[in-house]
């Protein structure tokens, strides 16, 4: 409980701190204190040191693997601001505003990790979505802002209200919002399932898809993506995503078989739509930024294999698959945020300009294209074993390798532009050493996960 | 009354909420069509509630269950009002850039 209850505190902090201090750099700084402590109360709670404790009357229950994944959420977050602090304080005239923002982001990210009930996972989904409503729009003045904060804003509410109708007719099924959901059984009182159970949590199933972008409810990523600050896309293409996906496996695993055999024709079909729809589009892309959008697409449809095969190995390779994600992307979006120019020619020359950032860039694709020796490669190894194990059909992970082949191509062209092709890539300002240190330290942690994943494995069990 | 009238209302609610978000081209009156949406869980979630409660009650004299779909109601009440707030915001927002609430004026992003 102590993440959710430090990261509104520091939240609350943050807002004060708007008003009584007027000193961006200031602001900055103190969120990383806020972030770094997040991080200490979290891990003294994994690891049953300090912990605050209230009765929550089973609406909330903690174990290692959602407390293990709020220390990522928060290291992530933390990595996130110490990368491109700068850049989120100059989006817009309210700086403060934007760390209090992702400190409730935080906050739903550890409700949603730890619901027991599913009032706690609508709550956790709406304050992770509202703040991340306002920060897609917060570049006022730019009207592919506004667009993509009311495009994100119109389809975030309709899927709530398709949540809340799934939630409604699963209660009324079940008898209670328990995630396990096995109370009173009402129509008959028998312990089937009901056809409202089943009604009602594919209506969930689908406002969460919605909120992961899993095709065939992807469509309002790429633009929402596009139009967003790069450097709170980055955010929220990342951590948040992540986040629901480790909310969906909590509730595929405890409601298991609810929806019968037709799960093994249903998340196949959506697993190959959400890869050949993403790493398709992804290929005719000339944006860097749009290229991204659609390869998040791309990546969550190997997230979906954790749902699919639903074993402990889907679990440890969620986990590896959000990190390696997680670090390539912010670092991706980190670099993209400082060029002039967001095309793929905008890169040309970049490492002559710039070696370091260039390489560590390399790294970061090669990571997302899934090439061994880094972490990509583990994380797509793991989904794919895990999905073996569970008995998944040869057809599917060929498909899934195809894809990963297609799309080293479009990553692929980064590094062409960045590495083969003169040009004068220009960035808004040379970036610092700190800057580089950063994007290194990066690329040494996507290696050194690609070698040794068992590194990150190791603290979620012992 | 059966439970079957009330889960046909709210469904019939909830599904003119969805046909509106679909095809209406307004962003209030979308807006509105997603309100319609939340407030016919509502009234699904209150008649569910008293369904519970009543078979409860033949069994046990004295119960509470059926009392968190009421609670339930509540919270989805209190993050609604917080989306309008957001909401409004947002398409006030883009009002003053636009001077439209126009939906399908959102066409900027594609390509």
């Amino acid at each position: 409980m102590n993440a959710i209850i430090v990261s509104a505190v520091f939240g609350v902090l943050m807002m004060f701190a708007s008003f009584l201090v007027n000193n961006k750099n200031v602001y900055r700084y103190l969120a990383i204190i806020g972030l770094s402590v997040l991080l200490l109360a979290n891990i003294l709670e994994t690891y049953a040191i300090w912990s605050i404790k209230f009765d929550s009357f089973l609406q909330l229950s903690f174990e290692r693997f959602g407390l293990f994944f709020n220390s990522i959420a928060i290291a992530a977050t933390l990595f996130y601001v110490l990368l491109s602090g700068k850049d989120i304080v100059r989006v817009g005239n309210y700086s403060a505003e934007y760390f209090v923002l992702i400190f409730f982001i935080l906050c739903g990210v550890s409700l949603i990790t730890s619901y027991n009930s599913l009032l706690m996972l609508f709550l956790g989904i709406e304050i992770i979505s509202i703040p991340l409503y306002i920060l897609t729009g917060s570049d006022k003045k730019n009207l592919k802002s506004n667009e993509a904060a009311l495009k994100y804003f119109l389809m975030g509410a309709f899927s709530t209200g398709l949540m809340l109708m799934g939630i409604a007719l699963s209660y009324g099924a079940v008898g209670n919002f328990g995630l396990e959901g096995r109370g009173v059984v009402a129509f008959g009182g028998s312990m089937r399932v009901s056809f409202l159970e089943v009604a009602g949590l594919l209506l969930l199933f689908i406002s969460m898809s919605f909120k992961a972008s899993a095709a065939p409810f992807h469509f309002w990523t790429p633009d929402v993506y596009e139009g967003a600050p790069s450097v709170f896309t980055s955010f929220m293409a990342t951590i948040v995503k992540a986040t629901v996906f480790i909310g969906m496996i909590k509730l595929l695993e405890a409601r298991t078989g609810i929806f019968g055999p037709t799960w093994q024709i249903i998340l196949p079909l959506m697993i190959v739509l959400t890869l050949a729809i993403g790493n398709i589009t992804a290929v005719f892309q000339q944006s860097v930024k749009r290229m991204l959008a659609y390869s998040s697409i791309a990546q969550a449809g190997f997230m979906l294999f954790a749902l699919w095969s639903a074993n402990d190995m889907g679990r440890e390779g969620i986990l590896l698959y959000s990190v390696a994600y997680t670090l390539a992307t912010v670092g991706i979006f980190a670099v993209l945020v400082k060029m002039k120019d967001y095309t793929f020619d905008g890169f040309n020359g970049l490492a002559a300009k710039q070696p370091l950032v260039a390489a560590s860039v390399a790294v970061f694709v090669l990571s997302l294209a899934g090439i061994p020796l880094t972490a990509g490669f583990f994380a797509k190894y793991f989904m794919l074993a895990s999905a073996i194990k569970s008995g998944a059909g040869v057809w599917l992970l060929v498909v899934a390798v195809v894809f990963a082949a297609v799309s080293v191509y479009y990553y692929f062209r980064l590094i062409q532009a960045m590495y083969f092709k003169e040009g004068e890539a220009e960035m808004f300002e040379q970036p610092t050493n700190s800057f580089k240190g950063m994007l290194a330290i990066f690329a040494v942690l996507l290696i050194v996960l690609g070698i040794a994943p068992s590194l990150l494995f190791n603290y979620l069990y012992f | 009354m059966p439970i079957q009238y009330y889960i046909f209302l709210a469904l019939a609610l909830f599904s003119i909420g969805i046909i509106g978000v679909l095809t209406r081209r307004n962003a209030i009156i979308v807006f509105m069509c997603i309100e319609l949406m939340l407030n016919s869980v509502n009234l699904l979630l209150v008649a569910f509630s008293k369904m519970h409660h009543a078979e409860a009650l033949t069994a046990v004299a004295d119960t509470t269950i059926g009392i968190d779909a009421q609670l339930f109601v509540f919270f989805i009440m209190v993050v609604a009002a917080a989306e309008v707030a957001v909401g409004l915001a947002i398409i006030v927002m883009m009002f003053r850039n636009t001077h439209s609430v126009d939906v399908h004026f959102l066409n900027r992003l594609k390509n």
